[in-house]
């Protein structure tokens, strides 16, 4: 019996013949696009759609052969691509990250980064509060300054700042 | 000796209080981002390139902002060599050849050793890289002033072909990794038309995709979702350098000598020929070993061996701009993301920039031999705090890196969509990595690709539609031969081990 978390989440051969095909997929776009466009030539030679017409196919070519040599992964090299354990640490990080910048043009890159930070280490680290609040609070207010002070970069803020005529 | 002339003026401009400043201020982010994982030389440069936009609005500022981020480039060289050694964890691909003897040299206790051995031997494979650069760029950019739009085309074949042809990875991996760079950079405006294509007509893609947000995703978020894999705590060897462990280091380094030779000459070559440090670093790890007396002892912790990867990875990280400023080509994804730098400052990198910008080509080439001597004083003297930064949880450095990598993917264009497509390039640079698709040919395909279409149409245009423009003078018959040679490659090799093994 494989022990708790080791198990796999999916094989190898899964994520190849799942990339392959998401590359097939973009390669076909591309060359619906292009052909839209117009891929051939005309008075003033190649027209837009000409050279992402060819880029488009070798995509869809290359990733058929990646596809196929996907499909011949099988018994022993078909290790485990990412097992459930290791899955679910990349996932504890994507959500949020995901979540973050969704956040971002709703309450301001300032806010959700302390939020993103704070739960963040509440969650994985498990500090006590007062490290979290120190550390989250403390890193946004250093990029405040470096960013919107020193380097007059205006980043995305939100309604936090807008009370606190920030902005 | 007119190289030497200019490179004094360079020296001139360079040493300014300002510039010194700012050159230590690079190489000491530089090394962090090497140390922190996430974070490397491509996408901590992408990150700081927005900010350097008001810097190089001054007078010479240019050459201070290329300072500062070249500098970047070297810190972080410099910096991966430290995880690799102390933590076993490559900081930077480049350095995963130095884990194999530089860890077993830490356990042993040798820590101080293996990083003054490897601080020392980078140090010297960017020397050989960087006077290779200031006389041989000149005398490429001279030649290169000749080049029209097929021979311009051609370079760019030979640039991506040399990825099949060397990549460690599948080529139809390289080639569908390489195509899609393509495919994203041609989104937007038709760069000879002017017409819009492949938007669908999405407001959102009218810009196209920027290849500084396609940087900090796929190397910025991929890698930090690749380290959480592993866990979240790094355990390391401690270390401290003192005198006596560097100067007893530095007695035994001229042994080494011929290896050194060998490992410059492999990296400057795999630099210049768009093959990157990393091959360049395993590549010389093998050939030292085959070749070193005490080769059957690699990988248990052999000073040489940790000399090998190191000097050709900055051999071949430095000589890898020597196409960028001569030929607008740049041999790595941090050289592209300086390309982009140029680009975004106003200058038009190429040939013509030996010309017309005189002071800041001497400037950067100056710069690059004090960056480095800069470089090796500041890891030596500092490396206990670099190895501090490493303990500070994950937890805690996790969130702020990706906060910074969402600053820097916002900044690019003010655009909140680019901080999503960070998060999209994040996961495809995950998979991508685990899926052994290189990342560097798609990063370099994004970039060129304008400058490589453009040339391409330029050249059918010339030669109404015939693709022997291609072969019609021995240079650009050369340079495309050369070409079709490196595409092929994968097959040639393929049918002589077949034909070995049948024997």
């Amino acid at each position: 019996m494989a022990e708790e978390g080791e198990r796999a989440a999916f094989s190898v051969r899964t994520a190849e013949l799942i990339v392959a095909a998401a590359f097939f997929l973009l390669g076909a776009i591309v060359i619906y696009g292009s052909v839209r466009l117009g891929a051939k030539w005309d008075a003033n030679g190649p027209q837009p759609g000409y050279f992402p017409f060819y880029v488009g196919l070798i995509i869809c070519i290359s990733s058929m052969i990646n596809f196929a040599r996907g499909l011949r992964i099988r018994g022993e090299r078909n290790t485990s691509f990412v097992s459930t354990g290791a899955l679910r640490q990349v996932l504890s990080v994507l959500v949020p990250t995901a979540v973050f910048a969704a956040l971002v043009g709703w309450l301001g890159i300032y806010v959700s980064g302390t939020l993103f930070i704070g739960l963040f280490m509440r969650w994985l680290g498990k500090y006590a509060w007062w490290k979290v609040a120190l550390i989250a609070v403390g890193t946004s207010v250093a990029f405040f300054f470096i960013f919107e002070v020193w380097f007059l970069v205006p980043l995305p803020k939100g309604p936090l700042e807008a009370l606190l005529h920030l902005d | 000796m007119l190289e030497i002339q200019s490179l004094l003026g360079g020296f001139l401009v360079v040493l300014t209080w300002k510039n010194l400043a700012f050159m230590f201020v690079g190489i000491l982010l530089g090394v962090i981002i090497g140390v922190l994982p996430g974070l490397g030389a491509a996408n901590g440069v992408a990150i700081l390139l927005p900010l350097t936009f008001s810097l190089a609005q001054q007078p010479g500022g240019t050459t201070t902002a290329i300072i500062l981020l070249s500098c970047i480039y070297w810190g972080a060289l410099f910096g991966g060599a430290i995880t690799s050694i102390l933590f076993n964890i490559p900081g930077e691909p480049w350095s995963v050849a130095t884990t194999f003897d530089g860890f077993p040299l830490a356990q042993k206790g040798r820590a101080g050793a293996a990083l003054t051995a490897a601080f020392t031997s980078s140090f010297f494979g960017a020397l050989v890289g960087v006077l290779i650069i200031t006389f041989l760029s000149p005398v490429i950019a001279q030649f290169a002033l000749e080049f029209g739009a097929p021979e311009f085309f051609s370079v760019y074949l030979l640039t991506f072909c040399a990825f099949i042809g060397m990549s460690k990875e599948p080529p139809f991996k390289t080639l569908a990794s390489m195509m899609t760079g393509f495919a994203l950079a041609a989104v937007g405006t038709d760069p000879v038309t002017g017409t819009l294509r492949l938007t669908f007509g999405t407001e959102r893609l009218l810009t196209g995709f920027d290849f500084l947000v396609a940087v900090i995703g796929l190397f910025g978020i991929g890698e930090i979702l690749l380290t959480l894999e592993e866990g979240l705590e790094f355990k390391g060897a401690s270390a401290r350098i003192d005198m006596k462990v560097v100067l007893t280091t530095w007695k035994e380094l001229p042994r080494y000598w011929a290896t050194s030779l060998r490992s410059a000459a492999v990296g400057c070559f795999m630099g210049i020929v768009p093959g990157g440090a990393t091959p360049a670093s395993f590549m010389s790890y093998g050939i030292a070993r085959r070749f070193s007396r005490t080769g059957d002892k690699f990988g248990t912790g052999e000073v040489e061996a940790v000399v090998a990867p190191e000097t050709a990875a900055h051999a071949a990280g430095t000589s890898a701009l020597l196409p960028m400023i001569t030929l607008g080509v740049p041999g790595s994804p941090t050289a592209a993301v300086l390309l982009g730098g140029l680009l975004i400052w106003g200058l038009q990198p190429g040939p013509l920039l030996f010309v017309e910008q005189k002071d800041f080509v001497w400037g950067l080439i100056a710069s690059m031999y004090l960056g480095n001597i800069a470089g090796l004083v500041v890891v030596l003297t500092c490396v206990p705090l670099f190895a501090a930064i490493m303990r500070i949880p994950f937890a805690v450095i996790a969130p702020i890196i990706v906060f910074i990598c969402a600053i820097g993917a916002y900044t690019v264009n003010n655009a909140l969509f680019d901080v999503w497509m960070m998060v999209v390039f994040g996961v495809a640079g995950y998979m991508f990595k685990k899926l052994s698709y290189p990342l560097a040919p798609m990063v370099l395909a994004l970039v060129l690709g304008h400058a490589a279409e453009s040339s391409f149409r330029q050249a059918m245009l010339f030669s109404q539609g015939h693709i022997a423009v291609f072969f019609s003078n021995g240079l650009v018959g050369t340079l495309t031969g050369l070409a079709l040679l490196l595409l092929l490659w994968p097959l040639v090799s393929l049918v002589i081990s077949r034909v070995r093994s049948a024997r």
